[in-house]
């Protein structure tokens, strides 16, 4: 048989493709279950070091997830409660999300010693994709009480930096609000200032695209829940 | 245990015919994923894999492939080992998978994957070909552990992620080197690895 003939070529490249394509797709749907469980915990264990609690292996996570997030709902802009049916807020896929007219605004409450907190998951763009995260807020609706930040491809010893804990636990202890105003915390190179007086957190040096992301990813995640947060500090003060 | 042939199939790349210092393949890899010590090796052990089984299978199929279209049957049979790659570590290994990001996906475009198919496995056996991806990804891989240590240690004064440059050094006034982890410093520790090695080796030297 010629080798070098059209007809060979064709066939073979044909069969080829075929081949390749049915063994891939195969391989996806028998993979597809597990790789969507693994991502299901993985966005739990997200929301959870939120809030500061690490599962100890993979099976405690869901668990652990149960027994921390109490409730879970979505706002609307002015603050109010629309559907808290279950997992409204998990179920909600922020990159969709972000671009949509009408936001949906997930929040999650958790109980930590006898403590509520509010998760609020945050979405935006870093240098080389999007970045996404979990605010968790104190109950006073001012201050963070912990964050979690991942990324799909940050440059690694870079960018990538701001999934270690040494970056996430500057946000600690931050306030959002100054004197009743909403002033997001920023990032801003070390020894900048906040041109509207907003409590800071130094960037990462080399990694400055991703560092200005979150900082954008902070406030435009977190400004629409104003008229939820001010409840929040309204509550309190009672 | 392996025949003469063999071991030099399998040792070659380490010294005389490494992919990165010697054939300079590779290169573009070397400087993405060697700011810290991690990602080199478990890129190491991917790009091995691959290699391995892609020059394995382009063995098998070396007598039916038409020799017009050929590269476009190496490049189909890399791209699916890749993506499987990736499939198995989203399954089994979420968080590795997670770390790695878009470098699995980028091994397709290593030049070592096609210069070896190309320059090898189409013209010798399975057993034999299976052995020279298995040398060429370590002599590949050797080098980006090489490049990750050092970036990894004078770039952020850690290695594997664990500080390794005690605090008191740093009180005493010393600086992790910022350049150290920016690309161009990988080019110029791999030219660094480069000098020491063919410097040593008197048969890589130009008369």
């Amino acid at each position: 048989m010629n080798k070098n003939s059209n007809t060979y070529q064709i066939v073979y490249s044909a069969i080829m493709v075929i081949v390749v394509g049915a063994v891939l797709a195969l391989i996806y749907m028998l993979l597809k279950p597990m790789q969507d469980q693994n991502r299901d915990n993985d966005t739990r264990k997200q929301i959870l070091a939120a809030i500061k609690v690490t599962p100890e292996n993979d099976e405690a996570i869901a668990t652990d997830f149960k027994t921390y997030i109490v409730k879970e709902y979505l706002v609307d802009k002015k603050g109010a409660v629309v559907d808290s049916s279950e997992n409204v807020a998990f179920n909600v896929n922020m990159g969709k999300n972000m671009k949509e007219a009408e936001r949906k605004l997930p929040v999650f409450v958790a109980k930590v010693k006898d403590e509520t907190k509010y998760i609020i998951p945050v979405y935006g763009a870093g240098l080389w994709g999007p970045i996404w995260g979990y605010v968790a807020m104190n109950a006073d609706g001012q201050t963070i009480y912990g964050t979690n930040f991942s990324h799909e491809g940050e440059t690694p010893g870079l960018g990538a930096k701001i999934t270690e804990s040494d970056f996430q636990q500057k946000f600690e202890g931050k306030h959002i609000y100054m004197e009743g105003a909403f002033k997001c915390v920023e990032v801003v190179k070390k020894g900048q200032k906040s041109l509207n007086g907003a409590e800071t957190i130094d960037a990462i040096s080399g990694a400055t695209i991703t560092s200005r992301g979150v900082s954008s990813m902070m406030n435009d995640c977190l400004a629409p829940y104003d008229a939820y947060l001010k409840t929040l500090q309204g509550s309190t003060n009672k | 245990m392996l025949s003469k042939r063999s071991k030099e199939i399998i040792f070659n790349p380490f010294s005389k015919e490494n992919p990165v210092l010697v054939q300079v393949l590779g290169i573009c890899s070397t400087l993405a994923v060697t700011v810290s010590l991690e990602p080199a090796i478990v890129m190491s052990i991917s790009v091995m894999a691959v290699l391995a089984f892609a020059n394995v299978i382009i063995s098998l199929m070396r007598n039916t492939i038409p020799t017009t279209i050929r590269i476009i049957v190496q490049l189909v049979v890399v791209a699916a080992l890749v993506i499987m790659v990736q499939q198995f570590l989203l399954a089994f290994n979420y968080d590795v998978s997670k770390k790695l990001s878009v470098f699995i996906g980028l091994i397709i475009t290593n030049c070592i994957l096609m210069g070896r198919l190309e320059a090898f496995a189409m013209h010798n056996k399975p057993w034999p070909s299976f052995l020279d991806g298995i040398g060429n990804g370590l002599g590949y891989g050797m080098v980006l552990v090489v490049v990750g240590f050092f970036r990894e240690l004078l770039g952020s004064g850690t290695l594997l992620g664990y500080q390794v440059i005690p605090q008191c050094v740093y009180d005493a006034g010393y600086m992790n080197n910022g350049l150290m982890i920016l690309p161009p410093m990988a080019l110029i520790v791999v030219a660094c690895v480069i000098w020491v090695q063919h410097a040593r080796d008197k048969e890589l030297q130009e008369k």
